[in-house]
């Protein structure tokens, strides 16, 4: 074990033979290395090489939000009661006084106004999980649209649908913990959601909620929930996606030098340590800006929760919104069944669609690489016009995820707007079914467009704004040819065929019978990469033959 | 009496009877009628009910009808009372400006005075709820008695007008293209006027349903929630989760996105070691 140790230290830094170290720094290090071996871990990894693009930085402000998120939420559990035992308000804000409230409001009241720094804390903590859901949302969509979840990916793609889940039941269970009329409003449709579970939901709400709603037990146990369960398991599986980013070595965009076999950037030390630092604090920075001059639920305004009262504007925050637009738009129908018993289709097919809607994009990866048949490994993330299927039901995805958005706000597009509410509600439910394959349809052609763009300036360059007349008396515009770096990137992208059902005979001249399976695979394997959904890049013949020198170009 | 008895088949009796009968109530008449000036009253009141029918001609007749009493355009206003009067056309609602889902507040175009000269005409229509002086609308000055009357309010208004007003009193959407109005910079007497009369859509609460205290109070809470700073910066409406889901993505995470795409674009080149 002491040999073993010895040679890794000889090998990376000789501390054992350096007579002295240079300074205390350095003896400190050598101090550490001696028992936890910093000096090969970090040999091996600050050298590490990341690829250099904005978007590639959107998981890390997803990172520094939660950071910033464990950082607050720890303050404020050293003031917060997750009780609902009753008392009377008599604190420093006085349009309160001498209501009768829960603890948990109470605490939540007086981390605003009594606790240092309380109510900034607790704005930061709130803007920081709007922050880092929205965030989550925008560096999965990237990762969506540029293929990057393709094989080895399809692991970590799932982590992090896992982490946005997570995210969004976490910021649930954080909001609802004030007990304000706002959050107890939200528990309340909880409840009813799985109250409209056939069977089984009344007996899962009395489990959950300890008896009759609202009881004594909710909040203590959603507080146990979203300060230790579910971010328990986000830090897990954080850990895990970070060390298969590592592991996996991080894509890249298509480009001169830019294999499947390499990665080309800038090393972990010092570049993106200084980057990564930096950025972290711009983040904080940024939450800490808008906590400061922006308020986000406010508690002592909504006033403690009573079951018998209610305001209107009453949304979840934006991530579950969609949630609220599933149960806004859909019809209060409701059916009974077997003599008496209630089935409550208007709360329960909402219910049902919820994971669906999350589901259909976490589910993409496994219903492409099946259909392609594509089981290589990809490094080189595609651009979205090249994947035009890929790319446009991404954005119909996105298009249900903001109908539904729009659904949950309905109320305040008619105020705003001034619309009737009625009319947004039938548009809504138009929308959910319409919006999407619109968007589908107008992304693809949008893409094709695209495609057909780029082969433009691969064979045409670029046009110049110089209008030449010739000796004829012609007038051309005179396009500059592309860099051949830009040629290169713009022509790097594979394009694959579509497959193929095997032969109705087989070599002895049996007929053999495709499955319906194999069937749609093939149909759906022509729909991405068949004629017309994909523009052929130019060959090499092309762009010879055209640029030969003809000069009418 | 034996001569009058004895008399009174005589053909003439019912004639000195009829006689009599008029005399004495041309003398009573003479005695009780009114007053010669009582009959062209120059009081105050009546005075306002006159200038009031006037101005109603002219302003709300062609719906409400000459007398108030209400066409298909319009409903009658007979026993509306002057609170209602005070209130629809204090706050520019009336005169309408044309049909809709519902008559929103706009520039006020006649003086107090003419407010007050049509109120006393249409409460002259029949008794209803009376515009109320400052001493039932005024929430109290005194601090002390001020705030208390802002946490029993608060608490009022979160059971009675959260529902359709919002929490703070932004307004919210009715169905087919009613809402609730913002109260924002409403008067006092307006608010109060609103709760006893139960405008457009709204609920009435009278004096049995909820005492002139609450009312008070209820006005006190709204008042405190427009004038009084919000302690924790911009209230972005006052709106809940949507306006803030909307204000994170555009300034937060915008923000963010924008300084990521800078921190990208200024690298320095590394060097190969």
């Amino acid at each position: 074990m002491s040999s073993a140790s010895g040679t890794r230290n000889s090998a990376s830094k000789p501390a054992s033979t350096r007579a002295k170290p240079a300074n205390k720094a350095e003896a400190t290090a050598d101090w550490v290395d001696g028992r936890l071996g910093i000096y090969s871990l970090a040999k091996a990894n600050l050298r590490k090489i990341f690829p250099d693009h904005w978007s590639f930085m959107l998981g890390e402000i997803c990172l520094y939000s939660f950071i910033i998120i464990i950082l607050t939420g720890v303050y404020l559990t050293l003031f917060f009661k997750p009780s609902m035992a009753e008392t009377v308000y008599h604190g420093s804000y006085l349009p309160l006084n001498g209501i009768k409230m829960s603890e948990a409001y109470a605490s939540t009241v007086n981390i605003s106004f009594e606790v240092r720094g309380g109510l900034l804390i607790r704005q930061i903590h709130h803007w920081a999980a709007l922050v880092f859901v929205a965030a989550m949302f925008v560096h999965m969509m990237r990762v969506f649209f540029t293929g990057a979840f393709r094989k080895p990916r399809e692991i970590n793609w799932l982590f992090g649908f896992l982490l946005l889940c997570l995210g969004f039941f976490d910021g649930f269970f954080g909001y609802s913990l004030p007990d304000d009329l706002l959050s107890g409003t939200g528990i309340r449709f909880m409840e009813g959601a799985i109250l409209a579970v056939p069977i089984v939901g009344t007996y899962i709400q009395m489990f959950l909620f300890g008896g009759e709603f609202p009881g004594t037990d909710i909040i203590p146990r959603f507080f146990t929930i979203h300060v230790l369960l579910i971010p328990g398991i986000m830090l897990g599986l954080l850990v895990a996606h970070l060390i298969l980013v590592f592991y996996h070595k991080h894509t890249q965009w298509a480009g001169p030098g830019k294999t499947e076999k390499n990665v080309v950037g800038m090393p972990l030390m010092p570049v993106y340590m200084a980057k990564a630092g930096g950025f972290f604090f711009l983040v904080f920075g940024i939450i800490a800006v808008m906590s400061a001059v922006a308020t986000i639920n406010p508690v002592w305004a909504y006033g403690p929760y009573r079951p018998d009262q209610v305001s209107t504007d009453a949304q979840p925050d934006w991530y579950m919104g969609f949630a609220e637009g599933l149960i806004r738009f859909m019809p209060g129908w409701e059916v009974s069944v077997w003599g008496g018993h209630t089935l409550n289709l208007g709360v329960f097919i909402p219910l049902m669609i919820f994971p669906l809607v999350l589901v259909a994009i976490a589910v993409w990866p496994f219903i492409e690489s099946w259909v392609t048949g594509d089981k290589r490994e990809h490094h080189i993330l595609d651009r979205p016009r090249n994947a035009p299927v890929r790319t446009a039901f991404g954005a119909a995805w996105i298009a249900l995820y903001l109908v539904l958005l729009v659904g949950g706000g309905n109320d305040l597009f008619a105020t705003h707007l001034h619309m009737s509410i009625n009319t947004i509600t039938y548009a809504v439910r138009v929308g959910f079914f319409v919006v999407p394959v619109l968007t589908f349809i107008v992304t693809k052609r949008w893409c094709l467009g695209l495609q057909r763009r780029d082969k433009d300036k691969v064979l045409h360059g670029r046009e110049s704004g110089i209008i030449k007349r010739l000796p004829h008396g012609e007038f051309i515009e005179v396009h500059t040819p592309l860099a051949q770096k830009d040629l290169h990137t713009l022509t790097a992208h594979e394009q694959p065929k579509p497959l193929e059902l095997p032969a109705e005979t087989d070599e002895n001249g049996v007929a053999r019978k495709a499955g319906v399976i194999a069937k749609t695979r093939v149909k759906l394997s022509e729909g991405f990469y068949g004629e017309g959904n994909q523009i052929a890049k130019p060959t090499t013949e092309e762009y010879h033959e055209i640029t030969s020198g003809h000069g009418h170009h | 009496m034996k001569k009058l008895s004895a008399r009174r088949r005589h053909p003439l009796a019912a004639v000195v009877v009829l006689l009599l009968a008029l005399a004495a109530t041309g003398g009573l008449y003479a005695a009780f009628a009114p007053a010669e000036k009582a009959q062209a009253d120059s009081s105050a009141q009546s005075l306002a009910i006159d200038e009031g029918k006037k101005l109603f001609a002219v302003g709300c007749s062609s719906c409400h009808g000459l007398n108030g009493q209400g066409t298909s355009d319009g409903p009658s206003l007979v026993g509306v009372g002057s609170a209602a009067v005070d209130f629809q056309v204090g706050t520019g609602r009336m005169p309408a400006q044309q049909p809709g889902a519902q008559v929103p507040r706009k520039k006020v175009v006649y003086s107090q005075t003419e407010i007050d000269q049509l109120a006393a005409f249409v409460a002259s229509l029949g008794p209803g709820p009376v515009a109320p002086d400052s001493k039932q609308y005024q929430p109290s000055d005194d601090p002390a008695t001020n705030a208390e009357q802002v946490a029993k309010g608060g608490e009022l208004f979160r059971t009675n007008c959260a529902q359709c007003h919002n929490f703070a009193g932004k307004g919210g959407a009715l169905t087919n293209g009613k809402y609730a109005p913002s109260l924002e910079g409403v008067d006092a007497k307006h608010i109060y006027e609103a709760m006893q009369t139960g405008p457009q859509n709204m609920p009435s609460f009278p004096d049995t349903t909820m005492p002139e205290e609450q009312k008070r109070e209820i006005v006190a809470f709204v008042r405190h929630t427009n004038d009084e700073p919000n302690p924790g910066g911009l209230a972005l409406g006052s709106l809940g989760p949507v306006t803030e889901g909307l204000f994170g993505w555009i300034f937060g995470l915008g923000t963010l996105i924008v300084i990521a795409i800078w921190v990208a674009a200024h690298t320095t080149k590394a060097k190969k070691s």
